[in-house]
């Protein structure tokens, strides 16, 4: 008998007899599977005899086991097998008898329920959203009038996270930006002759769009995400329950110092974001345009409007609250597994982009109509 | 002590766990026997979660030497290493299920990973064994471990252990937080396992029905070795006050009462 090779044979008689020889294990049950069960004598089988088999887990009896099940044999149908094979062989057959539930296979036609679901979504989100701005406005004056329940020691932590800890980022980014639209329009206006122009270019733009768009679309990528984590991990963890089970309202513990810090943050960093940005256009203007620093500034000085300041900073309180509300609305949404963390992480990153370039789009109409 | 021979499933020798300036074991010996069930009992904090993780490696030992299968896992090379860790099943005490995947894929995944010769049928058949042998009910193979109460992701997690068909079995408190109804079916599903399977079981437990219904041995845990390592009449018996207060307290006489009628 070759120990190691599982093979088996099948001696016809009647009723036929299995013969499992080697070591009927997990490593040959790829091999073993197909050829036992595709076996044209297999339905014939009325007796196995175990005595010439090595070793055997629990891959191993689930083919005989199968075989007996199938065969509609009981274990008095083994022979040969040592105690704790029997006892195996036993337990495993005990199993057979209870299906177990799998998920249905996918199919083309899901496509047709995913498109539907993901419309119902939508509008079930909006909705969500519009509920959970309506809560957030209804905990506000009583903790407004309230000093006592400002809780400045998060507030200041979340104006660090979020506001501090981005300044860097958000400056750099800004230079870059108004750098390369500085550069970008100086090539255009060299060639009307009008290359100065392009101090009005970046300061017109920055003030009243790049500032503000480039601060909240950081923001919605840092904070937004941070926000749902974080509120999502301890939803995950039954935190949330914990807080309302306390008699607390987790909308003022934790969404709350989140939306005033970014509302206190946001204006502050669209304005570092308009610095940096015009910055940016003063350096390349004195290094390749041959505009100074000195005239560039007298330049802008000269053609300066509030208006456009106004117009941007006034997006920005906006923008705070689109990014903070999504950013916390998607961390309650979270369940259980760590797979909806990272869900609901992406969807609060892309609902608040796509909300602020929306609304930002919006108010560029608006303003447009009145003038501004 | 037993003069270590082929019959040891694990021996550990002479065991330092350090955190920091927190001294956990010194010079701690253990040895487990092929085919039984041995007890780790310990007060909280007394560091059996500890010497679990040294000996399945995922904890280096600060000093003194963990064998496994007369291995030490510490001087093997990588793929001998993962060679024997392959011959642990684990239950860790939260599950520690795969949150993105059903019970049935959670299963799947250490088969799919070292056995990729198997057809999806053939997994599928697989794990629907493991997934009956720790007793979990039809509906439990396709849901998701958030959608599973307590004790059955306790039985989806023994589940995963037993995918490779392990040799040594470590299981962290798998029945607390179980009903004790679920506990005591716990506990038979746990002794058929080992004697169909030919199990080494190295359980750590708080419940002292299970330690007088299943465990071959018991080792107690305290001041930061093991104080006695024998079956449950000799533990009993031990001259240590935490050991007196443990199995004669009112729960440990009423545990013993119930598993020895009379």
């Amino acid at each position: 008998m070759l120990s190691g090779m599982a093979d088996f044979r099948i001696d016809e008689g009647d009723p036929a007899v299995l013969r499992p020889s080697g070591d009927w294990t997990l490593e040959r049950f790829a091999r073993l599977q197909p050829r036992l069960d595709g076996a044209r004598a297999a339905s014939r089988i009325g007796g196995i005899d175990l005595s010439g088999t090595g070793r055997m887990d629990s891959a191993g009896a689930l083919l005989i086991a199968r075989l007996l099940h199938r065969n509609g044999l009981g274990m008095d149908a083994v022979a040969g097998a040592s105690e704790a094979q029997r006892a195996l062989l036993a337990a495993t057959l005990a199993t057979l008898d209870q299906p177990v539930a799998h998920p249905r296979p996918p199919h083309w036609s899901d496509l047709f329920a995913h498109a539907g679901a993901a419309t119902l979504e939508l509008v079930a989100q909006g909705r969500r959203l519009l509920a959970f701005i309506g809560e957030v406005l209804t905990v506000l004056p009583g903790v407004l009038v309230r000093p006592r329940r400002w809780r400045p020691v998060s507030v200041a932590h979340h104006i660090e996270q979020t506001g501090l800890d981005a300044m860097p980022i958000v400056a750099l980014l800004s230079f870059m930006v108004g750098a390369v639209i500085t550069f970008l329009g100086a090539v255009v206006l060299r060639d009307f002759g009008a290359a100065v122009f392009a101090v009005e270019l970046v300061a017109f733009s920055f003030l009243r769009e790049f500032g503000v768009l480039l601060a909240a679309i950081l923001l919605a990528g840092r904070t937004a995400s941070a926000f749902t984590a974080q509120i999502g991990a301890m939803k995950a963890r039954e935190e949330i329950d914990a807080i309302r089970t306390l008699g607390m309202d987790p909308i003022e513990i934790l969404v709350l110092p989140r939306l005033l810090a970014l509302l206190l943050v946001v204006p502050l960093l669209t304005f570092v974001a308009m610095a940096a940005g015009i910055l940016g256009g003063l350096v390349i203007c004195a290094t390749s345009l041959e505009i100074s620093p000195a005239m560039f500034l007298a330049r802008f000085q000269d053609t300066f409007e509030l208006r456009h300041f106004l117009v941007g900073i006034a997006k920005a309180p906006v923008f705070a609250v689109v990014i903070g509300l999504i950013g916390c609305l998607e961390g309650f949404k979270v369940e259980g597994s760590a797979e909806s963390v990272g869900q609901r992480t992406t969807s609060s990153v892309v609902q608040s982009i796509f909300l602020v370039i929306l609304l930002d789009a919006v108010f560029a109409l608006v303003f447009q109509e009145l003038g501004l | 002590m037993t003069a270590p021979g082929p019959d040891h499933a694990i021996e550990v020798r002479g065991l330092d766990s350090r955190f920091g300036s927190q001294v956990v074991h010194q010079g701690l010996d253990l040895e487990v026997r092929r085919g039984e069930i041995l007890g780790v009992v310990g007060g909280s904090g007394s560091g059996k979660s500890v010497l679990m993780r040294s000996i399945v490696g995922l904890r280096r030992p600060d000093a003194g030497q963990v064998k496994v299968f007369g291995q030490d896992l510490a001087a093997l090379s990588g793929p001998e290493r993962r060679a024997v860790e392959r011959r642990f099943g684990v239950l860790f005490q939260d599950g520690a299920l795969f949150s993105s995947l059903t019970v049935g894929e959670n299963v799947q995944v250490p088969l799919r990973e070292l056995h990729p010769e198997l057809d999806p049928l053939q997994l599928e058949l697989l794990s629907d064994l493991k997934v009956v042998l720790a007793g979990l009910p039809e509906a439990a193979g396709d849901k998701f471990p958030s959608q599973l109460s307590g004790g059955m992701r306790k039985r989806a997690a023994l589940a995963r252990a037993l995918a490779l068909d392990p040799d040594i079995l470590f299981l962290d408190e798998p029945t607390a937080g179980l009903d004790p109804i679920g506990a005591a079916a716990f506990d038979a599903l746990l002794r058929t396992l080992r004697d169909a399977l030919g199990l080494t079981v190295f359980l750590i437990t708080h419940d002292l029905d299970t330690l007088y219904a299943i465990c071959d041995r018991v080792a107690v845990i305290a001041e930061r070795r093991v104080l006695v390592n024998a079956p449950l009449a000799e533990v009993e018996r031990f001259d240590h006050p935490w050991v007196r207060d443990y199995f004669h307290g009112p729960r440990g006489r009423a545990a013993r009462s119930a598993a020895r009628p009379g």
